[in-house]
């Protein structure tokens, strides 16, 4: 990679060198699983075909820790944290945002099956034009004076979450020529224990933009990918109001047991 | 039912209207008896600051009483919940107000566990903040035990002239940060040098 323009903004890249760059790096995982190698269920930190991550992931191994106390915790939030208002991203404003009014519902468990209830569930995503509310987003598409984009969401006693918003559009960046990201809901989320924590993207089922996303693709692991994939739930839709998706999220584990988790 | 993990995926860049909330760097007040500043600088490979970082700590109050008190969201000036969130400044600089962590528990060292998001990081990282002033006890530690001696001190803060911790984060170069995996947590780095 010492040629590489390491400029994050750079955009000198075409796609077909992003493409063939991502295809590369997913043939050699499938070789190396083929053979026995490990399967990757999380993102790659290291991943080249997504530029800001040249100068910032780690070049060494990872250093093995075993929990203490304060990682098997989490910090608890509340009542006093989140309004049950917060849940709903299209009523912010004086007005109805412009887009397609969806609900998203799911499920948070961690990886011993076990739900996670009274969590934070924090969201926040572009709107339907495919802009942020932020600063460094400049790009000309309009901002929705109706649509700020940023939800948060307790989960009730199954670990279930819901919230009603519209549905976002995939919007240009820089990482190379003619970029453009998959349309996703990026989600913030908490477990009982710290080494849970867990920060994503929800991503809209048959986006055609999937297999050029670099980050999308970050994952090697198609499987892996896919669990990044809502499902279009019918039983969510609404008569004459909103259409429905479900995405189920999986915590890692907590490294306690059972029994420690009753005591709480 | 599938169990396997949910992959993460990066902050991005464009957290800062949703994640940074107001308090949110002030675990306790400037004005706390015990109040001590924690901060630092977020590095990049060049050694450049990192300008859109976003920073959450977690940690036992004085005592080592692991907090259990919602309200982080929304301080009520008086009950400590143990976590922070705070964005890095233009200069990628950090800062928190806290108090120090007394140890866990017998043999541990006490510290103040950080968890780095950032625009190019596409999973979170882990690393401790060890409180500086125990030599006893960091040596004592099984995780700065087990961790190579000269990388050691990547997982220490400094104790500025103010009575400051100080603690820089570099996601890659020379002092490299050495950050956590836990069991049952399963992180993919890609390619690695070592």
């Amino acid at each position: 990679m010492g040629q590489m323009n390491t400029n994050p903004d750079a955009a000198v890249a075409s796609q077909e060198e992003i493409s063939a760059e991502i295809s590369a790096l997913h043939q050699e995982y499938e070789r190396s699983k083929s053979q026995g190698g490990a399967e990757e269920t999380n993102v790659r930190l290291n991943f080249p075909p997504y530029r800001s991550s040249l100068l910032r992931h780690p070049t060494k191994s990872l250093h093995h820790a075993d929990p203490e106390e304060i990682e098997l915790h989490s910090p608890a939030f509340g009542d006093r944290d989140v309004s049950p208002l917060e849940a709903d991203l299209t009523i912010q404003h004086g007005g109805e945002p412009i887009g397609e009014r969806i609900v998203v519902v799911g499920r948070v468990i961690d990886a011993d099956g076990h739900p996670v209830p009274h969590q934070l569930v924090e969201v926040w995503q572009a709107n339907a034009a495919g802009r942020y509310i932020h600063k460094r987003d400049q790009h000309p598409a309009p901002i929705d004076p109706n649509f700020t984009g940023v939800g948060r969401i307790l989960t009730n006693a199954n670990g279930e979450y819901s919230f009603t918003t519209i549905k976002p559009a995939p919007y240009p960046w820089k990482n190379h020529h003619n970029a453009w990201r998959s349309a996703h809901i990026h989600f913030s989320l908490f477990g009982t224990a710290f080494t849970q924590r867990i920060v994503t993207q929800m991503y809209f089922p048959g986006d055609p933009l999937f297999d050029l996303d670099p980050i999308y693709q970050s994952i090697t692991d198609p499987a892996a990918r896919d669990r990044l994939v809502a499902q279009y739930d019918h039983t969510v839709s609404q008569h004459e109001w909103n259409t429905g998706y479900r995405w189920d999220i999986v915590l890692s584990g907590t490294n306690r047991t059972w029994t420690e988790q009753e005591e709480q | 039912m599938d169990l396997t993990p949910t992959p993460a995926q990066t902050v991005g860049p464009f957290y800062g209207f949703a994640l940074p909330f107001e308090g949110g760097e002030q675990l306790v007040s400037r004005s706390h008896p015990a109040a001590v500043r924690f901060h630092g600088t977020v590095f990049d490979g060049e050694g450049a600051p990192i300008p859109d970082a976003l920073i959450e700590i977690w940690q036992a109050d004085e005592a080592g009483r692991i907090p259990r008190e919602e309200g982080s969201l929304n301080r009520d000036g008086y009950t400590f919940t143990g976590w922070g969130r705070t964005s890095v400044d233009n200069n990628g600089h950090y800062s928190f107000t806290t108090v120090e962590p007394a140890a866990l528990r017998q043999g541990s060292a006490p510290y103040i566990l950080v968890a780095v998001f950032a625009r190019g990081l596409l999973d979170r990282l882990y690393t401790r903040a060890y409180l500086p002033d125990d030599n006893q006890a960091l040596t004592a530690d099984p995780l700065v035990a087990s961790v190579p001696a000269d990388r050691r001190d990547t997982l220490i803060c400094e104790r500025d002239d103010q009575g400051n911790l100080r603690f820089d984060i570099h996601l890659q170069g020379e002092n490299e940060t050495v950050f956590l995996t836990y069991p049952n947590t399963p992180q993919v780095t890609g390619p690695i040098d070592d």
